[in-house]
């Protein structure tokens, strides 16, 4: 069974603690309402603030989204283990994007939904909770639904390899949040590729319904896979200013540690074409699949009922 | 962290290999004197047929109703209204799962797999905690169940921590620690809720005044009619009466509610100065029985929920094991029933 590893007790306060262990540059506050407290966001020199902002939320959103379906698992998994090891990926990710979209808003406040005034809900939660579905900016590979154990591992494998060579470079951001961010992610997203690496080999090489039904989830996902390495202009433009990564450049990094894994367990990457986008509008544009509306609906419920709302 | 509670395995010091074996009756008398001393008994430890039976019967439906009860609070995970209390929700119902984990870890030092145990579950055959087979309705809820539910079970669990069978006890120990982090966590929530908007407030109260009653329940029926009760305070299994807890839990609850600004549904509720201790009405006793019978609100919901995720993932278990032992597809000892799907 592989290792069991639970989330850090206390660390919901502020999700930037963790961040910042051992780092004097960072003075935090203690209100929790906000997630940057003490944190420079001065947009560096050079970059537009809206398209930092949008880029934030690309990355932001595609953590939210697959965190809300890897916590569908929960008190639905295999076994116990796994139950809470598909928690702590879903964690992991939330806190990620709970950072993301905080500097998202804090670079740029206009893509921030406007709510009654007074309203005490924090911008990072206007952008989860109050944003329609085709201002979301995440890939569509991490929203589809879930599908089976074996589905879901590939979707882990294939989403935090990529996410893991992009964050390496991030962390060396001109955006001093943004590399805080991905620095720390760093180490999360190991954990998650090594996991999903491990069940991924486990179900290559267990009973034949368990290598049939993950040959069938790779088929599922392989043709949302080749967007996540096209470049959006959003992309480019803060690739080039220095504070974002273009996708395309990691397609070489990423093959190689898939390749060891699909090697490891006798699979072959599927012959699929890539799924088109609607005018060649895809996630990044704020073009998903049927099931994103129907899922964020469930997940902003509660949330839209209170626009005024403490929580 | 390991999250499993390691059971203590210790060389007897008296035991002479080549002693006469000890007869029953100067096991007993060993054993009885561990439970005088207030001492732990451990799993290697000779103890009684009907005082093991007793503890697996105990710390099983301990750890089912962690694990069923992931279901209730689970339901709101998606739904959570700010990423912040979506992490605080997810991480709450995983620390669940991790005590079921603790649990099922001290019973098998028994003898009795968690394989053995779940499916004596989801075949109705053993029960959970009747609390869990109430619904929840609304976000409040969620604040509600961590003052109140997780509230009653620390004080049902904080006298478990010196149980005399010892794997049990240290589950409890740190199971303890952390239902308190969900019992703060959940009166956070409420207070929150409550310097909130009108709608907020009413949230709270009605969700209140739904679990209150459920919440009494959870000490177990009057003194009176407990049947089990001294026989397992006699073997140091249990501590106190199901009475004397749900009288610490209402004294301890009504300063809480005070300070939170909601009523409780009782309005027998009192502080009686002469006792120093409130006086209360009596839950509906008919309700609990029926919910412990199976006929409460969500009790087929619950266990249909449970049997289904572990049906589910018996081709996972199976394809786990089979790689573990090196029999799985594609290894050397399967040449014979090759399907194909070997790689070239
Ligand atoms: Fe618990
Ligand atoms: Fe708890």
């Amino acid at each position: 069974m592989p290792d069991v590893r639970t989330h850090e007790p206390d660390d919901h306060d502020n999700a930037y603690s963790g961040l910042l262990v051992g780092d004097a540059r960072w003075a935090f506050g203690t209100d929790f309402e906000d997630p940057l407290a003490g944190v420079d966001t001065t947009v560096p020199d050079g970059v537009d603030p809206a398209a930092l902002a949008t880029y934030c939320l690309m990355l932001g959103d595609d953590a939210l989204v697959l965190s809300q379906r890897l916590a569908e698992w929960c008190s639905n998994a295999p076994d116990l283990e796994e139950d809470i090891a598909l928690s702590n990926i879903a964690l992991d990710l939330l806190g990620q994007a709970r950072l993301l979209l905080a500097r998202a808003a804090a670079a740029d406040g206009t893509q921030v939904p406007t709510l009654p005034a007074g309203s005490p809900v924090p911008d990072e939660d206007r952008l989860a909770f109050f944003r329609d579905d085709l201002r979301f900016r995440n890939v569509r590979l991490v929203e589809i639904p879930g599908g089976d154990f074996a589905e879901t591992i590939t979707r882990i494998l294939l989403f935090s390899t990529w996410r893991l060579a992009l964050f390496e470079e991030l962390a060396h951001s001109r955006d001093a949040v943004l590399a805080a961010v991905a620095a720390k992610a760093v180490k999360e997203l190991t954990y998650h590729r090594d996991f999903a690496g491990r069940w991924f080999l486990t179900l290559a090489r267990g009973t034949d319904e368990s290598r049939r039904r993950l040959l069938a989830g790779l088929d599922t996902l392989w043709p949302y896979w080749t967007e996540l390495f096209e470049t959006h202009g959003v992309e480019r433009e803060t690739a080039e200013a220095g504070v974002g990564v273009d996708p395309a450049g990691l397609a070489a990094d990423v093959d190689v540690v898939l390749d060891q894994v699909l090697a490891a367990s006798g699979v072959d990457r599927p012959a699929l074409p890539p799924l088109a986008g609607v005018q060649g509008r895809k996630g990044r544009d704020g073009r998903h699949t049927e099931v994103l509306s129907r899922m964020l609906a469930e997940m902003q419920v509660v949330a839209r009922a209170h626009p005024g709302g403490h929580w | 962290m390991s999250v499993v509670a390691e059971p203590e395995p210790e060389a007897d010091p008296e035991a002479d290999p080549k002693a006469e074996p000890e007869s029953e009756a100067q096991l007993e008398a060993r054993f009885q004197a561990v439970i005088a001393r207030k001492d732990r008994i451990e799993p290697r430890d000779w103890m009684p047929d009907a005082y093991r039976r007793t503890l697996v019967r105990q710390v099983a439906q301990h750890a089912h109703s962690e694990i069923i009860g992931m279901q209730p609070e689970g339901s709101w995970i998606s739904r959570a209204p700010s990423l912040r209390r979506k992490a605080i929700l997810l991480a709450k119902v995983q620390d669940e799962a991790g005590h079921g984990l603790y649990l099922y870890s001290a019973a098998e030092t028994l003898g009795v797999s968690r394989q053995e145990l779940t499916e004596m579950l989801i075949s109705g055959r053993q029960k959970y905690s009747s609390i869990f087979n109430y619904p929840t309705l609304s976000y409040a809820d969620m604040g509600t169940i961590g003052w109140l539910v997780d509230g009653a079970a620390i004080c049902n669990q904080v006298p478990l921590c010196r149980t005399s069978f010892g794997p049990y006890g240290r589950a409890m120990i740190r199971i303890c620690k952390e239902e308190s982090f969900h019992q703060r966590q959940g009166y956070e929530l409420l207070a929150t809720m409550m310097r909130g908007t009108d709608e907020q407030r009413a949230m709270v109260q009605e969700s209140v005044d739904r679990f209150w009653w459920p919440s009494l329940m959870m000490f177990g029926p009057p003194d009176d009619a407990s049947p089990n009760t001294a026989q397992s305070m006699a073997w140091g299994v249990k501590t106190h009466t199901n009475d004397e807890l749900r009288q610490r839990f209402v004294d301890m609850t009504v300063p809480q509610a005070a300070a939170l600004g909601v009523t409780l549904p009782d309005p027998d509720l009192v502080w009686n100065a002469e006792r120093g201790a409130h006086d209360f009405g009596q839950p509906d006793w008919d309700e609990l029985w029926a919910v412990v019978k199976g006929n409460g609100p969500c009790n087929t919901q619950r266990v249909a929920h449970r049997k289904r995720a572990w049906d589910e993932g018996a081709w996972v278990r199976e394809a786990a094991l089979a790689f573990a032992n090196g029999t799985g597809t594609g290894t050397d000892d399967n040449d014979n029933d090759n399907d194909g799907t070997e790689p070239a």
